[in-house]
């Protein structure tokens, strides 16, 4: 149902029925993956029943949380054919600029504001960097991500914020919740539908996939290419500090090494839940779906006693089949439609 | 280009031939560890003598190259360290990485400050084995080395410094573990990295000391590793509660961990019910020592720990000591330490933390 | 120690100089100059002559990564203590070979318009595997080929997704730098082996004689003269630029992409296991975590060289100088004392100016040579950029 903006220049565009298979494919794609998460949740609970109890279901949602608005933030520049590999060094310093302000008795809500609109400003710089100086967004955020995580360290040095800095209500908000949906999941699932609403509703949000499936025939369309690709910039720095400051409400503790690291995680999380790297498809919840599958392996595999060791092997052989089985899917859907396209095209002939 | 299969042909024939040479290699005796093990046992054996009534030279330059600036832990223990040194008139200087498992970049800065002609070398090595050539190469060109918090292997340096001897903390920690539980239940390990040298020695000694009679009601059912992660110790403790519904408590030898786990058990269904002790410092944990989550947990001083390296770093490189076992030197207002086997000075016992005394620390 | 003046000036002249990037093109980029530029939507090597202005824009960016390279050594040679002797040299060297070992077959890589993030991993795992089976008693003459053909199938794997399933190789080699480093952490656990056989150790970490290049220098150097030759004196390398430039073209012109593109990423594992093999023994310890966040030095490193991430472009010599410049400036900047902080600053500026500044020029003379014909008409990209 994201996916109505999903354009397919490729393809016979007169024929409407092609867009409602490809529809219908990439929400299966969603849907596999689902289907993936739930049956190893459910796995998980048959082996050891205490996985899915009330603190473990909260657990795992709270695990998700910080993954998915960074994910979520990726999967939009992601959609414009670019990248952002600077999320990592944003969320660290981020979370530190509220962690300090709070620390110095300042307003918790003024201190969630002020991470996303350093994220932002981050954004606008590796967006300027992207957009006016058309150079490769990988190289750019690259440098981005070491300017910033130096930045971060010279600034912070060893000063470090913990639980007992922060005022008690902050770090509550950081556990607590409705029941089993913690606070921080509520937020990020606001996050998360208004940010596939304005993709799926708005014109600049369909412009983006039009940007990211052809740059080129996009900008002929009249769309503001440098504006738009600022834009997502701004929404993905934006979501790492809003990322940062509720890493600040979970862990209680940051220091100049917070989010050091972060992007891989991020980058294999959009990539595992559809987001292509080619651009121009996908959908945020894809991308929030491939985090709260990521983020639940790391609580399945030790909760049923799989030792630490195997993580990362895992990790990375389910990202390889996660490309691998969207190719091989996509490359079937290709020719099922280049099927129909030719019978439309023969039925209009005869 | 008719010949298709030609390269991949001419490809597979060179991985024959390769793979053939190793065998053959192999089979006409190469190098092995055993063939290794015999000629490798002879260890450099320090030449000078020391003059322990020599006095301290001045102008010498201390150079600390902890695990990681930036490291709350190795920022406290380094200034420690500055204060020593500069106290006896000497120069004080810090470098690192940033990470704390960049052992290249450890390496090449044991080569900067070769270069740099420092006196001494304080250095927290991030591996046992990854420093030595450089640290060798620094003590050819008259750089003393002194090791502290984490050690290299005993051949590659003069001294090192410990915080207390790995015996004693793998045991006390257990000790403090069991009372905390009233003696009996399953326990669980988190560690940091399974390279980290000293958490492995500490656990050996942690599995050593649960052997006793007096601790046969425990249980220790897994050590798991968060890699000095907040989110995988996190993770990871998670997981020990889930696996193991009926744990009873968590020890965490590592800042890192004991802090992440805290804060999980702080905000879960199993604060109060799960105990967990480990190694911590005090304004890390304060916040959940005081809100019930935490008993009590041990750590050394740092500050004093990187204090005896400068001390001892300035008596190595005055002369008043080789690093022989037996030799004893003056560090302070710390008093008087003799060096033990293996060229190793202890600090000293770790001191518990719990409410009552919390308050009075500030590191 | 009065080192301040220095602490200024050095960074500064890493990064006032690029403006100045009007020096000779390098002999080694003279294949390079059949690269088709940015934009050029289809240029194969047929189209070569006409392509001469734009050769000019590709050759400059690596020139002055050449010439920033030699200013710096001459700066540091006069003004930085303990520079310029030999154990230092010998030490810049030797930390900087593992980068430099695989910026080789890396640049190759690029050149064609894949990249390989797994090189890091790859080299971790060689070394773990490494460490395993020494452990295991078998013999070091027999372990390092079994090393270097498991980079072999390292790279065989990247490959054969990237080439048979057609898949982004951005993506796979995340995937497979996640799992190669997770098969070296099953291998070989929280195990350090630092046993090797002394004169291994020796070969990894002497000098030559009385100067200043390590003994490992030497199969380095040979291997780079192989990487030139083959990247700009033969069809292999004009295919490959053909290649980078556009896909499409090169296949119509008869080139074999995608068995190029898979002999590449096969080369690059190879290397890269052997730079894992080089690492152990240099460092005298192999561990899961060798090398890692190797890729991303690598990756800057060449991309300061000038390398197109785009593809169809650089030369090795511009890697090569973006190698040893990287490796230069962090040891000067270690000496004067300069923080690990502020070295990650200067890597990224160095980096984002790396890429802006080329295009920046080009853009200049674009807009000037547009001038000249129709007249003043600033773009707006120009505007906004300077």
């Amino acid at each position: 149902m994201t996916m109505t903006a999903e354009p397919t220049p490729a393809t016979a565009p007169e024929a409407p029925s092609t867009t409602g298979v490809l529809d219908r494919v990439l929400k299966v794609r969603e849907l596999a993956i689902a289907a993936v998460l739930v049956l190893m949740l459910t796995a998980t609970q048959l082996d050891n029943s205490a996985f899915l109890s009330q603190q473990g279901i909260k657990d795992l949602l709270l695990n998700a949380t910080i993954l998915v608005l960074v994910a979520v933030g990726q999967a939009v520049v992601v959609i414009t054919r670019n990248v952002d590999l600077s999320v990592g060094s944003v969320l660290g310093i981020s979370a530190f600029a509220a962690g300090d302000l709070l620390h110095g008795g300042g307003n918790p809500v003024l201190a969630v504001l002020v991470a996303v609109a350093l994220g932002a400003a981050f954004g606008v710089v590796n967006g300027l960097l992207v957009s006016l100086g058309q150079v490769p967004a990988l190289v750019v955020t690259l440098g981005t991500l070491y300017i910033i995580r130096g930045l971060d360290s010279i600034w912070i040095g060893s000063r470090q914020i913990t639980a007992a800095d922060l005022p008690s209500g902050f770090t509550t908000f950081g556990h607590d919740g409705l029941g089993v949906v913690p606070y921080l999941a509520l937020l990020t699932a606001v996050v998360l539908v208004a940010a596939a609403y304005f993709l799926r509703s708005y014109r600049s949000g369909r412009d983006l996939y039009a940007l990211g499936s052809s740059p080129e025939a996009a900008r002929l369309a009249g769309v503001p290419v440098r504006k738009r690709i600022l834009g997502a910039y701004i929404v993905c720095g934006a979501l790492a500090g809003l990322a940062g400051a509720l890493y600040l409400a979970r862990f209680g503790n940051v220091d100049s090494g917070t989010g050091n690291g972060y992007e891989l995680t991020v980058v294999s999380a959009v990539v595992v839940g559809g987001v292509a790297f080619t651009g121009g498809s996908g959908s945020v919840y894809g991308a929030a779906l491939g985090a709260l599958l990521l983020t639940s392996i790391n609580s399945v595999l030790p909760s049923i006693g799989v030792s630490s060791v195997w993580v990362q092997a895992i990790d990375g052989v389910l990202l390889l089949l996660a490309i691998a089985v969207d190719r091989v899917v996509a490359l079937r859907v290709a020719g099922l439609l280049r099927k129909r396209a030719a019978q439309t095209r023969s039925a209009h002939h005869g | 280009m008719s010949l298709r299969t030609a390269p991949a042909r001419r490809a597979a024939a060179a991985v024959v031939a390769v793979t053939a040479l190793a065998l053959t290699a192999a089979a006409c005796g190469g190098t092995t560890k055993k063939s290794t093990d015999a000629a490798n046992s002879s260890a450099p054996a320090s030449s000078a003598s020391a003059n322990p009534s020599a006095a301290s030279k001045k102008g010498l330059t201390i150079a600390y190259l902890p695990k990681q600036v930036n490291n709350p832990y190795f920022t406290i223990s380094d200034n420690g360290g500055r204060k020593a040194v500069e106290a006896l008139g000497e120069k004080y200087k810090e470098v690192g990485t940033n990470s704390g498992t960049d052992t290249a970049g450890q390496v090449s800065y044991v080569n900067t400050l070769t270069q740099q002609q420092v006196s001494a070398i304080a250095v927290s090595a991030q591996d046992p084995g990854a420093l030595c050539t450089a640290l060798n190469q620094a003590r050819k060109n008259g750089v003393k080395v002194v090791t502290y918090d984490s050690d290299t292997n005993a051949s590659c340096r003069d001294l090192f410094v410990s915080q207390a001897s790995a015996e004693d903390l793998g045991r006390t920690e257990v000790q403090l573990m069991a009372k905390q539980i009233g003696g009996k239940g399953q326990i669980a390990i988190l560690s940091a990295a399974q390279t980290a040298t000293n958490q492995n020695t500490w656990i050996g000694y942690m599995k050593d000391e649960l052997k006793k009679p007096e601790y046969k009601d425990i249980q220790l059912v897994k050590v798991a590793y968060g890699n000095d992660d907040a989110q995988t110790s996190f993770q990871q403790t998670q997981g020990l509660l889930q696996q193991y519904p009926n744990l009873k408590g968590i020890i965490s030898p590592t800042t890192v961990g004991i802090k992440a786990a805290a804060q999980y058990l702080s905000g879960s269904r199993y604060k109060g019910k799960v105990q967990l002790t480990g190694l911590g410092t005090p304004n890390d944990m304060r916040a959940y020592v005081n809100n019930g989550t935490v008993q009590g947990f041990e750590l050394w001083d740092p500050a004093k720990l990187g204090a005896l390296a400068g001390y001892a770093a300035v008596a190595l490189a005055s002369g008043q000591i080789t690093g022989a076992a037996g030799q004893s030197f003056t560090a302070g207002d710390l008093g008087s330490f003799t060096i033990g086997q293996d060229s190793v000075v202890v600090l000293g016992k770790p001191t518990v933390f719990d409410k009552s005394n919390i308050g009075q620390f500030n590191f | 120690m009065a080192e301040t003046p220095r602490e200024k000036a050095l960074p500064a002249s890493g990064t006032g100089k690029p403006g100045g990037g009007d020096a000779e093109p390098a002999s080694l980029g003279a294949a390079g100059r059949g690269a088709a530029g940015r934009g050029a939507a289809v240029r194969g090597p047929a189209g070569r002559g006409a392509a001469l202005g734009w050769a000019r824009d590709a050759l400059r960016w690596d020139t002055v990564v050449g010439a920033l390279l030699v200013v710096l050594l001459l700066c540091s040679f006069s003004m930085v203590d303990n520079f310029g002797n030999a154990l230092n040299l010998s030490f810049l060297i030797g930390n900087t070979l593992p980068i430099a070992l695989i910026a080789l077959p890396m640049t190759m890589l690029v050149v064609s318009g894949e990249i390989d993030l797994s090189v890091g991993s790859t080299a971790g795992l060689s070394g773990a595997v490494m460490g395993h089976l020494w452990n295991q008693g078998m013999a070091i003459e027999t372990i390092i080929p079994l090393c270097v053909l498991l980079g072999l199938a390292c790279g065989l794997v990247n490959g054969l997704l990237v080439t048979r399933l057609g898949l982004p190789s951005l993506a796979v080699t995340i995937g497979t730098l996640a799992a190669y480093r997770g098969i070296a952490q099953i291998v070989l656990g929280s195990n350090s082996v630092t046993d090797f056989p002394q004169q291994y150790l020796n070969f990894a970490s002497d000098r030559i004689g009385g100067t200043f290049i390590p003994q490992a220098a030497v199969p380095w150097a040979v291997l780079l003269v192989i990487a030139v030759v083959v990247l700009h004196a033969t069809p292999v390398g004009r295919s490959l630029f053909a290649v980078g430039a556009s896909q499409e073209a090169a296949r119509f012109a008869g080139i074999r992409v995608k068995r190029l593109k898979l002999s590449m990423f096969m080369a690059t594992g190879t290397i890269s296991a052997l730079t894992g093999v080089f690492w152990a023994l240099h460092y005298a310890s192999a561990r899961y975590d060798n090398a890692t966040g190797l890729e991303l030095s690598v990756i800057a490193a060449v991309l300061l060289g000038g390398i197109d991430f785009d593809g169809g472009k650089g030369t090795l010599g511009g890697a090569v100088a973006g190698v040893f410049l990287l490796g230069a400036l962090q040891n000067v900047m270690s000496l004067v004392n300069v923080s690990a902080q502020s070295q990650t600053v200067v890597t990224g500026v160095l980096l984002v100016i790396s890429v802006l500044a080329p295009r920046v020029a080009r853009q200049v003379g674009r807009a000037r040579a547009r001038r000249k014909a129709a007249g003043p008409q600033p773009p707006a990209a120009l505007a906004a950029t300077t």
